[in-house]
């Protein structure tokens, strides 16, 4: 029998997914704003927290809505709970992103230092962890969930190196610090990012399957249960 | 996961510890012993089968709520607990329905005792045209006894477990049928209490009463189950959510799933049970 609730469902998820294209977008410009040194794209993120803020606001009242009108069960519960806690990922990554645009506009005015390909790798590989939590969430795909959570070990290693590297130049050559210093934070934006991205896939597989697969230390094994 | 700590001029979302999930069942319940046992019960009105081979666990001091479409079987299963079925001509029941050890369709039950120890409410109040305090003292007199004290005492205390006392103790003597619809109800909750019943069973017995008294009932079922053990029967998914323990889903004379309410309400196993709780059918 369909239901009407199913087309506010189904609203709900394209402006979900409508947020997630404008945080993409936004990850995408970042990017661009520090490899190709582009104040443009860096001013454009700032411009696009605006929006993807609006849209928290907009699927944070319909998600309080849902619940209060429709009182869901079962898995129209676990999708309206689960977009009230993907939503302040994804407005978190906003965030991060125009942390990451403000550096850049710092840093391109100066004369870049001589870093590997770790930094474009970081920035690949976040947006890549993000597009696949968005891509999970709309096909229900629970490998690919997983995958993105298996992700976040290469990030977090990529960080830990970029790091290391960034440290090395600053002991050898003071004059390196403030750029290295504004690159600090900048793979620490992006390594963020990544933890929003993992932490969506874990909502996808709560949608999925019923089972919070949060923080698997405090998981009873189930021969304990 | 969160590498390394570094300086970042970000507030860390993850930064505070989150507590594990406390499931929202009381747990006294889990450790509970059964205290009905309905097993490969089978119930016939002539030749059409009602109920088929139900197998169904009630634990001691737990709501379970029974949940299901009209027709699905769950009053008719409501009725095997106190043998109210037996008052149906035609009816033939398989199986057996245990209370602690004692399988109430044996021969040797007497009915009546049985009766006294699963009190019933049903969906519409039915207060007897008599005085508030003859309604609840109504099953201790019938069981002989005259004792006033007796009856006092258990008068006052059922209509203090019902939550009606201080609604209705100067007023004792008037007509329960005076009462309102609320209160109607639980004046029944109070009178099958007076007989100090092992079990409540409740069919529907929300469902002529408005949100208000509804709540009351509700918050009612939620004390009493320190000191009995309820099976209620109920249309209302919100209700069931509510009040119960455990909840079992019925279909077409068939239990579909059964498990701990806040599973089934968020993560049932069987797609019939998801959908019917969803609003999809039904």
């Amino acid at each position: 029998m369909a239901r009407h609730f199913d087309n506010e469902l189904r609203d709900l998820k394209f402006s979900l997914l409508a947020m997630a294209g404008q945080v993409e977008e936004m990850i995408l410009l970042t990017h661009n704003s520090l490899m190709e040194r582009s104040d443009a794209d860096a001013r454009r993120v700032n411009d696009l927290d605006k929006a993807v803020d609006e849209l928290e606001l907009r699927l944070d009242q319909a998600c309080i809505d849902l619940l209060a009108l429709r009182a869901p069960f079962a898995s129209d519960l676990r999708l309206i709970a689960s977009t009230l806690k993907i939503v302040p990922e994804l407005e978190r990554i906003g965030d991060h992103c125009t942390n990451i645009a403000r550096r850049a506009l710092i840093l391109n005015p100066m004369p870049p230092l001589a870093l590997g390909d770790g930094l474009r790798k970081l920035g690949e590989e976040t947006l890549s962890m993000v597009r696949r939590a968005v891509d999970a969430f709309v096909n229900g795909d629970a490998d690919l969930a997983r995958a993105v959570i298996q992700a976040d070990d290469s990030v977090d290693a990529l960080y830990v190196d970029i790091n290391r590297e960034l440290l090395r130049l600053m002991l050898a050559d003071p004059l390196t610090i403030e750029r290295a210093s504004h690159l600090i934070i900048v793979i620490k934006n992006w390594e963020r990012i990544a933890d929003q991205a993992t932490n969506i896939a874990e909502e996808v597989l709560f949608i999925i399957g019923g089972v919070s697969v949060k923080h698997p230390y405090l998981q009873t094994p189930p021969d304990q249960a | 996961m969160q590498a390394g700590d570094t300086m970042t001029d970000v507030e860390p979302r993850q930064g505070a510890p989150r507590k594990t999930e406390v499931p929202l069942t009381d747990t006294a319940v889990l450790s509970a012993k059964p205290l009905l046992h309905i097993e490969d019960v089978s119930l016939f009105y002539g030749p059409k089968q009602a109920l088929f081979n139900i197998d169904l666990e009630v634990r001691e001091h737990s709501v379970m709520s029974l949940i299901g479409p009209s027709g699905c079987g769950k009053s008719t299963l409501l009725r095997c607990i106190n043998r109210m079925n037996d008052l149906i001509p035609n009816v033939r029941i398989q199986g057996s329905v245990k209370v602690g050890d004692d399988d109430i369709y044996d021969p040797a039950v007497d009915v009546i005792n049985l009766r006294k120890r699963m009190g019933m409410v049903f969906q519409k109040s039915n207060p007897f045209p008599k005085s508030i305090y003859e309604n609840v003292a109504y099953g201790l007199r019938i069981q002989g006894v005259k004792d006033r004290a007796v009856l006092d005492e258990a008068v006052e205390r059922s209509l203090i477990a019902s939550g009606l006392w201080d609604e209705v103790k100067d007023r004792l003597k008037e007509s329960g049928l005076g009462l309102s619809g609320g209160q109607q109800q639980r004046l029944c909750i109070a009178r099958a209490m007076a007989v100090r019943p092992e079990v409540l069973l409740m069919d529907e017995p929300c469902s002529a009463l408005d949100p208000l008294a509804t709540s009351r009932i509700e918050e009612l079922i939620f004390e009493l189950k320190r000191d009995y053990t309820i099976v209620i029967v109920t249309h209302n998914m919100q209700q069931a959510a509510r009040v119960s323990d455990f909840t079992a889903f019925f279909w077409m004379g068939k239990l579909i799933e059964t498990g701990l309410t806040e599973m089934l309400f968020t993560n049932p196993r069987v797609r019939m049970t998801e959908d019917y709780i969803s609003g999809r059918f039904g």
